[in-house]
């Protein structure tokens, strides 16, 4: 429902974002906002660092495409399937918990679109360390902090095909681990997995390929070195409320 | 029985600028070389030790039948390419060709479509069916046609990995070049 706010304000949202746009196409290879980026209720993110802030584990040319051609399609063909229908006032969140009534473009394009909104913001340069609380919480789900590790690596490595690996708070409040096909996720009425994602792990080959082509498990070992536990501890504590 | 990877029919690089050398590299040398791995690691002590692969795709499920027909749909797929060869169809394929479909451009639009819309991974396939006319299909991740009862004609792979290095994200690009590269003798053979 956050969205909504943004739509009210759009007119000065735009202004701000195009002042952050040209402020940003004189720095870095960054990415800039384009007007169409607020539709409704939606907005397609800017990304929260620079393309090259993930190397040497995501090179920037793979964000850049990820971000720039892959999420924005994802956006813009979920913005265009719900235009002009009831699921336009609808939040994300509403949209998933009723997925199995809703068409597949719906689907898949809903899901790529707040999947991606939520892995950029799950990685960082400088992410820091899981939070008391959550660390206790995975100890007390899996053991160990490796054991989870290697719980949710084995998730993002035996998904076939294209998906997701999750970290979710299910309705017990208990952490979980698991995968999702395509662009499904745990808030999909549809999942096998339900529950609040905080971490997840895009494993579809463009996530990986340009830089690790075949080598996936190098991908998510990798990914461990960039992962905003800042931001998962934020999201943890968020879902327990 | 041990699987082995098939030999191409070509060089590597014999399909390029539509499919590069690398492409071919990875694509050939590791993705389908690692179901083959992956599937002679997985079938001792089953009931699949000593199965035909064809029979290991029509009966098994899992990790065994996603290595397996991954095998089977790669060989099918590299078989189909050549570097020179007849780029339209003839003979009795092309007469079921424009009795399905209407004509060889309306054919090639739907396959395409197909192809461009899969979504995730998987394959487009155009098979024949029992009676003689042919059908477009899509088949998510390893899925293969003959499990439905249809016989293979053709097929298009549309994981990224595919296509990634050359075309990036650009999907509709490569199908477009695909075309190129057929070999419709071989794809004609299968027509029987
Ligand atoms: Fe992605
Ligand atoms: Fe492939």
């Amino acid at each position: 429902m956050k969205n909504r706010v943004i739509s009210r304000t759009a007119g000065i949202g735009i202004i701000v974002i195009l002042s952050v746009g040209i402020v940003l196409a004189i720095t870095k290879p960054f990415s800039v906002m384009e007007e169409n980026d607020i539709v409704g209720g939606f907005q397609f993110p800017s990304l929260p660092y620079g393309y090259d802030a993930l190397e040497p584990y995501i090179d920037a040319k793979t964000m850049e495409i990820h971000y720039d051609r892959h999420h924005r399609a994802y956006f813009n063909n979920f913005v265009n399937a719900i235009k002009g229908t009831p699921v336009e006032d609808m939040s994300l969140e509403e949209i998933f918990a009723q997925m199995s009534s809703m068409s597949d473009v719906i689907r898949n394009n809903g899901g790529g679109f707040y999947n991606h909104n939520l892995f950029w913001k799950n990685m960082s340069p400088n992410g820091g360390e899981p939070s008391d609380e959550l660390t206790a919480a995975i100890e007390k789900a899996f053991g160990s902090f490796d054991n989870f590790k290697e719980l949710f690596g084995s998730a993002a490595a035996s998904r076939f095909g294209s998906g997701w690996a999750w970290l979710v708070v299910n309705s017990e409040g208990e952490l979980e681990v698991g995968s999702t096909p395509n662009q499904d996720n745990p808030l999909m009425d549809i999942s096998p997995i339900r529950g609040i994602p905080i971490l997840g792990l895009d494993v579809w080959e463009h996530a990986y390929y340009l830089k690790y082509q075949n080598r996936r498990p190098d991908y998510i070992d990798n990914f461990w070195n960039i992962v905003n536990w800042r931001d998962v501890s934020e999201r943890y504590e968020a879902a327990l409320k | 029985m041990k699987h082995e990877l098939p030999k191409l029919p070509y060089e590597l690089d014999a399909l390029a600028p539509v499919i590069s050398r690398e492409t071919l590299e990875f694509h050939y040398g590791k993705h389908h070389q690692t179901y083959v791995n992956k599937l002679n690691d997985l079938i001792p002590d089953t009931p699949f030790a000593d199965s035909s692969l064809e029979e290991i795709v029509m009966k098994s499920d899992g990790g065994i039948f996603n290595n397996a027909a991954q095998i089977w749909n790669h060989t099918f797929y590299f078989e189909t390419f050549s570097p020179s060869g007849r780029r339209e169809p003839q003979g009795a394929l092309a007469d079921a060709i424009k009795s399905s479909f209407g004509s060889f451009d309306a054919f090639k639009e739907e396959f395409t479509k197909a192809a461009t819309t899969l979504f995730g991974s998987g394959w487009a396939w155009l098979s024949m069916k029992d009676d003689g006319s042919l059908v477009i299909t899509q088949e998510s991740n390893a899925g293969n046609p003959m499990r439905s009862g249809l016989t293979p004609l053709l097929t298009c792979d549309v994981w990224e990995h595919a296509y990634y290095i050359d075309y990036r994200n650009v999907r509709p690009d490569y199908i477009k070049r695909f075309w190129e590269i057929l070999n419709w003798e071989v794809i004609e053979s299968r027509y029987k």
